[in-house]
């Protein structure tokens, strides 16, 4: 028994020790490397590197950008996630594979999609023409590359938390004479609030990482349409290998931001849980 | 951002009317230009776009800025095939600009309109070796000698390794005596000796450099002399063959993108500018060889003295040599085999 526990214990500290080792070599020092390489010239050229016009302009294209596919991946998840868990309709497991297709589909098939419709000789191609809109290679373009890879990841935060929840309360809501705008506000969506958040702030940092998909269609005009990913690559190749890395730190750091909110989401949710259970 | 909309286009269009009948003479048209190049022209054209901008005669007339897009050849023509709105093109080989014109973006004759081949500076393949060339790489047959790892990007989506391609192959043509069977299995042994085959030019580069991957690397000339001034250990040397090919990257305005968008007047300055002494030095100045005999004279210590021959010369032309050598499964196909 006492043999058994050690053995235990031994196989546990390994395993920890094993993971630790793991996620530091792949994680914790690729993120060290990026740091040391950004400040290899010292804190003032990490400065003037991000004080370029052109990474400026990228840095602003990818926080729009982020804004705009965010907003219509939370619209379309919130609504996605409410057909799905509250109704039983013909096609709801056709609409639940669509909805996970980005996860499985490239990011480069997904811009060049775009291309192919949207393109000068793409099926959409002479309408936009005729009437002077662009998509490609411009801002739309950009925008709904990164909505395709970012789709899935409100709705599936929010289709378990809300099957799990079932629909008692906004029944009673209704019954009680409140109206379908009053439910959602008032009762579906405070329950729903962690997940969801915990939904949007994953989609923001997939949509400011996002490459492939970008980097198909954006056409890669300098101080035009930039992300910065793709503003990355650009100072790597033109020998600025510095700057290139001070922009990565820069993408890293929004990434932890990210991720450190979402711990204190999870954190804060599992103490409102605990009061909830609380005996009174 | 995104270009500019239907009314700032027509009013781009209608200001310098307008200005003309109100103002004379004081108005400037502000104009944006779009450069559509290809990957090592990076730094050249930083230099030469604000030097444009500030000549008097372009100066007086238009408030410029030129925006700039550089990737692989190739994908670069794709793209504005597809819709981006480049005014010029300065792309790495004829046969891209073809393709655009093709695709009805710009007249067919294009390539006659500009001076010299529509290539205002040329350049050449040469070698990029390690310090000290300890492997003793001098002429093209040392690239096929067992244990020789050279580093050269993909023809299919790079210009320069096109003319990597076929300087090579020339090269081997002349010592199998015109033998094209010989020349084939010259080739075949060349990329064995490939360990990897880069998308661009510059990522090619950069494998060599700061990779460490490779004895030598197949680059344009101007390429070769960037990465050696790039690198502050002094770890490269440059090896020129006895002969090469003379590469003369492309120039050409858009005809449908510059009449639409109204900007035809400056996207020919900006080409004309090109070609002036000033344009011509700061190619020069970049490791680009100048047409303009003066300013080559004058950079003569540069760029070393060999054997140049031109595509028309050896291959009878872009749209054959494409044809012959890059097409879906002409010879480059037939003689790499990846992993092999």
């Amino acid at each position: 028994m006492t043999a058994r526990g050690r053995d235990g214990a031994l196989a546990r500290r390994m395993l920890i020790g094993l993971a630790v080792v793991v996620a530091g070599i792949v994680l914790g020092m690729p993120l060290a490397i990026v740091l040391v390489e950004a400040f290899a010239r010292g804190p003032a050229a990490y400065l003037a590197a991000l004080a370029d016009q052109d990474t400026l302009d990228a840095i602003r294209l990818t926080v729009l950008v982020a804004l705009c596919s965010v907003t219509v991946t939370t619209v379309f998840g919130v609504a996605a996630a409410w057909c799905i868990a509250r109704f039983d309709f013909r096609g709801r497991s056709l609409l639940l594979t669509v909805i996970d297709l980005p996860f499985s589909v490239s990011p480069v098939i997904a811009g060049l999609v775009q291309v192919l419709l949207f393109g000068r000789r793409g099926w959409l191609g002479p309408f936009l023409e005729t009437y002077d809109i662009r998509i490609v290679f411009a801002l739309p373009g950009i925008v709904l590359a990164t909505v395709f890879v970012t789709l899935p990841f409100v709705a599936r935060e929010l289709i378990p938390l809300m099957q799990e929840q079932g629909a008692e309360e906004e029944e009673a809501a209704l019954s009680l004479g409140a109206s379908g705008w009053q439910t959602f506000w008032r009762v579906t969506l405070p329950n729903i609030r962690f997940a969801l958040l915990t939904g949007v702030l994953l989609a923001n940092a997939r949509a400011m990482g996002e490459f492939g998909a970008v980097s198909v269609v954006s056409g890669h005009i300098r101080g035009a349409t930039n992300t910065m990913p793709l503003q990355v690559e650009i100072l790597f190749n033109d020998y600025q290998i510095e700057a290139a890395f001070a922009v990565a730190s820069v993408l890293a750091l929004l990434a932890l931001v990210t991720l450190g909110l979402k711990l204190a989401l999870e954190r804060h949710q599992s103490g409102t849980h605990a009061n909830e259970e609380r005996p009174t | 951002m995104s270009p500019p909309l239907t009314l700032s286009r027509r009013l781009a269009l209608s200001l310098p009317l307008a200005a003309a009948a109100i103002r004379p003479a004081m108005a400037k048209t502000r104009v944006e230009l779009m450069n559509v190049s290809y990957d090592p022209t990076r730094e050249l054209y930083r230099r030469l776009n604000p030097a444009f901008a500030a000549q008097p005669a372009v100066a007086a007339e238009f408030d410029v800025a030129v925006r700039m897009s550089h990737g692989g050849s190739g994908a670069q023509a794709r793209s504005v095939i597809d819709g981006l709105d480049a005014d010029v093109v300065t792309l790495a080989l004829a046969h891209d600009i073809d393709a655009i014109a093709a695709a009805g973006r710009l007249a067919k004759g294009w390539q006659a309109r500009p001076p010299d081949n529509s290539s205002p500076y040329t350049s050449t393949i040469v070698f990029l070796v390690r310090k000290g060339n300890p492997k003793k790489i001098r002429d093209w047959d040392d690239l096929v000698r067992p244990g020789i790892q050279v580093i050269t990007p993909n023809p299919k989506t790079s210009g320069g390794a096109r003319w990597n391609f076929l300087a090579a192959y020339a090269a081997a043509l002349d010592k199998a005596g015109g033998n094209d069977a010989q020349a084939r299995a010259f080739m075949k042994r060349l990329f064995q000796n490939v360990p990897v085959l880069d998308t661009g030019a510059r990522g090619a580069t950069l494998t060599f450099t700061r990779r460490g991957i490779g004895d030598v690397l197949l680059a344009w000339e101007n390429e070769a002399f960037l990465a050696m001034q790039e690198d502050a250990k002094g770890g490269f040397e440059i090896v020129v063959p006895p002969a090469s090919i003379l590469a003369e990257p492309p120039v050409a305005v858009v005809d449908q993108v510059v009449d639409r968008r109204g900007t035809r007047k400056a996207a020919q300055a900006y080409l004309e500018f090109l070609y002036t002494p000033e344009g011509q030095e700061i190619c020069a100045r970049n490791f680009y060889r100048p047409r303009s005999k003066a300013v080559a004279e004058a950079f003569g210590k540069v760029f070393p003295q060999l054997t140049l021959f031109t595509i028309e010369e050896r291959f009878g032309g872009w749209t054959r040599a494409h044809d012959t050598y890059f097409a879906d499964g002409a010879i480059f196909d037939q003689v790499y085999q990846p992993g092999g």
